[in-house]
């Protein structure tokens, strides 16, 4: 195996390992969240200030959270994968 | 004063002619018809019919995913659920955002790598071509269907209510506009036409949110006490709607996991030029929708304070008025024609990217790959996409009229929970599972289907609700946290079963051009 395939799936690992890491965080926040909803409604109205229950304010932070974590990962991916494939693909072509 | 406002609501002017509603509506159908037009001599192949050239840049993909994304029944239907509801409501705001990240994180590069037209491109990319698209189109024709019925029916409920025309006249004017969209202009027209409805119904939307919070100092906190304080604190925590807690875990499965098995919203990652700028438009399509639903917040609990539960219920035993009664009650006849043309438009650029993506799945799946064995010219892919196209449009008129007065609602999460179980495993396994196969990715997408079908058939919501039956068989509203797990587990065994080096040997290619794009 040449040098430029261990650099690509070096790299191609990282992506997969990121894109699990995130999606797993995704599943905890939300099913956390349908997990209250389900199990404990007497906690989620319970009022954090005049008019907001925390329910709503996590459903809220659920909806507010999930795009920054396309952020998160378009940022790594835009900048460290995207570089890594350039760089990749200029190396072969020598 | 609140109270003087919901009697007020009795004498609304919906379910009358409205000929704000009426210009609106046709400046709708001008402009995109217009639109329609210019596509039209832009779309002479087959790339540039199912994926508009594949020209679409990231800012307009976002909008169009949004477009594709936001129908009827999450402006009309959260709206409503809040207002009569409260907190139950946005379950739904929630659940139907979070499948965005999974898309990003796992399906929306690889397919824009590995993929021509459909998702079934990536599921046989190193699989026997023949059965894994014939599987896949019965899974993406199953979703369609009933998420054509639910928009069609909803379609035709909106316009009797809103411009006091008949029902069938409504569906066939849907049909018609839609037709002529997708017949014409393809994947062109049919994007154009999602951006145009995306920035209508963010913009109406925002202008109502903002009319409801001027009324409360710009501070959503205080309309949501002022809520609590007509309705009582319950109206701010999860309540009756989820009275079962596994009917709430199932639901939010099928929503988190069905967004990436939506063929039309897959197949939008076709539309742009690499998988730099599919990965940037799922980022601008989140934050869109995002804001969308956390508007639902501020509509929702804007009608149930302004217009009231008893007012909304009373216009549509079903809730699905708020929105539009809300606007009538902050902006009068002109608002509330607003609104509704703004509805209608939603459901029929839903409708369109539907029939697109069924389309797709008949011609470039069934007939080309499958029938003609990947050969077939140019020239007659486009005439049986577009035979494939007029098929659908009057198959969705069919059921459109067939299924009149049906609940809309199941069928949505019917067609969520068929695409997380039928088309979403298969995806994913076959681009991160060396070893799966033919055979372990067909009996999963087959079986999801089936699965899914048969337990919805078996639910409350049709043995109880619909056929009036004492009891069901299965306890279970929407059978995703059943058949999710089962489709996982069917294509893993029957893979491991049916081991075949020949296809995880393919792998390594498939691998490498699933990241690179090359």
């Amino acid at each position: 195996m040449d040098s430029s395939e261990v650099a690509f799936q070096d790299v191609a690992r990282r992506r997969w390992r990121i894109a699990i890491v995130l999606t797993l965080a995704m599943v905890a926040m939300y099913f956390g969240f349908i997990l209250l909803v389900a199990f404990d409604k007497p906690l989620l109205g319970r009022l954090v200030s005049p008019g907001l229950s925390l329910g709503m304010l996590l459903g809220a932070l659920v909806i507010v959270v999930s795009w920054i974590m396309t952020w998160i990962y378009v940022r790594w991916a835009n900048t460290h994968y995207d570089r890594v494939l350039h760089d990749l693909r200029a190396g072969t072509r020598q | 004063m609140i109270i003087a406002q919901a009697a007020a609501g009795q004498a609304t002017r919906i379910g009358e002619p409205n000929a704000v509603a009426m210009a609106f509506f046709f400046a709708f159908i001008a402009i995109t018809i217009g639109i329609t037009w210019w596509a039209a001599r832009r779309t002479r192949t087959t790339e540039e019919f199912y994926a508009a050239g594949r020209t679409i840049s990231a800012g307009q993909n976002g909008f169009a995913l949004a477009g594709d994304y936001m129908s009827a029944a999450s402006f009309l239907g959260i709206a409503g659920l809040v207002s009569t509801t409260g907190f139950d409501g946005l379950i739904y705001s929630t659940g139907w955002l979070v499948g965005w990240p999974v898309v990003l994180f796992l399906i929306a590069e690889p397919l824009r790598n590995l993929g021509k037209y459909t998702f079934a491109d990536v599921v046989a990319s190193r699989l026997r071509q023949a059965p894994v698209r014939i599987a896949a189109a019965i899974g993406t024709l199953a979703t369609v269907t009933f998420y054509l019925i639910a928009q069609m029916v909803g379609a035709g409920g909106l316009i009797r209510l809103m411009f006091g025309l008949n029902y069938e006249t409504a569906i066939m004017i849907v049909g018609a506009a839609m037709l002529a969209y997708v017949l014409f202009g393809g994947m062109i027209a049919t994007t154009w036409v999602q951006i145009v409805k995306a920035v209508l119904l963010l913009g109406g939307a925002a202008l109502l949110a903002l009319l409801v919070l001027s009324k409360f100092g710009f501070n959503p906190t205080r309309l949501f006490a002022a809520a609590a304080e007509k309705y009582g604190a319950g109206v701010l925590a999860p309540g009756r709607l989820v009275a079962k807690p596994l009917d709430a875990v199932s639901l939010g499965m099928a929503l988190m996991f069905g967004t990436a098995g939506l063929p039309h919203i897959l197949m939008r990652f076709y539309t742009v030029p690499d998988a730099q700028t599919a990965r940037k438009s799922v980022f601008y399509a989140t934050g869109l929708i995002g804001f969308f639903y956390l508007m639902t917040f501020v509509l929702g609990f804007g009608a149930m304070v302004l217009v009231g539960p008893e007012a909304i219920r009373a216009v549509d035993a079903g809730g699905n008025m708020a929105a539009p009664l809300l606007a009538e009650t902050l902006g009068g006849t002109p608002f509330l024609g607003f609104i509704a043309a703004v509805a209608f438009a939603t459901i029929l650029a839903v409708v369109a990217g539907l029939t697109l993506s069924g389309a797709a799945a008949l011609s470039h799946d069934l007939w080309v790959n499958v029938a003609r064995g990947g050969h077939a010219t140019p020239g007659e892919q486009l005439r049986v996409a577009r035979v494939a196209t007029i098929v659908l449009a009057v198959v969705a008129v069919m059921l459109g009229i067939t299924f009149k007065g049906q609940n809309v609602a199941y069928m949505v999460g019917l067609a969520f929970a068929i695409a997380a179980s039928a088309n979403f495993p298969a995806l994913v396994l076959s681009i991160f599972w060396r070893r799966c196969t033919t055979t372990g990715v067909v009996s999963s997408m087959v079986l999801g289907t089936a699965a899914t079908l048969t337990l919805i058939y078996l639910s409350p919501t049709i043995q109880v609700d619909i056929l009036k039956h004492e009891s069901a068989v299965f306890p279970l509203r929407n059978p995703a946290l059943i058949t999710i797990p089962l489709s996982f587990f069917i294509a893993i065994v029957v893979s491991l079963l049916t081991a075949n080096t020949g296809e995880q040997a393919g792998y390594a290619r498939v691998e490498r051009e699933m990241h690179t794009g090359h």
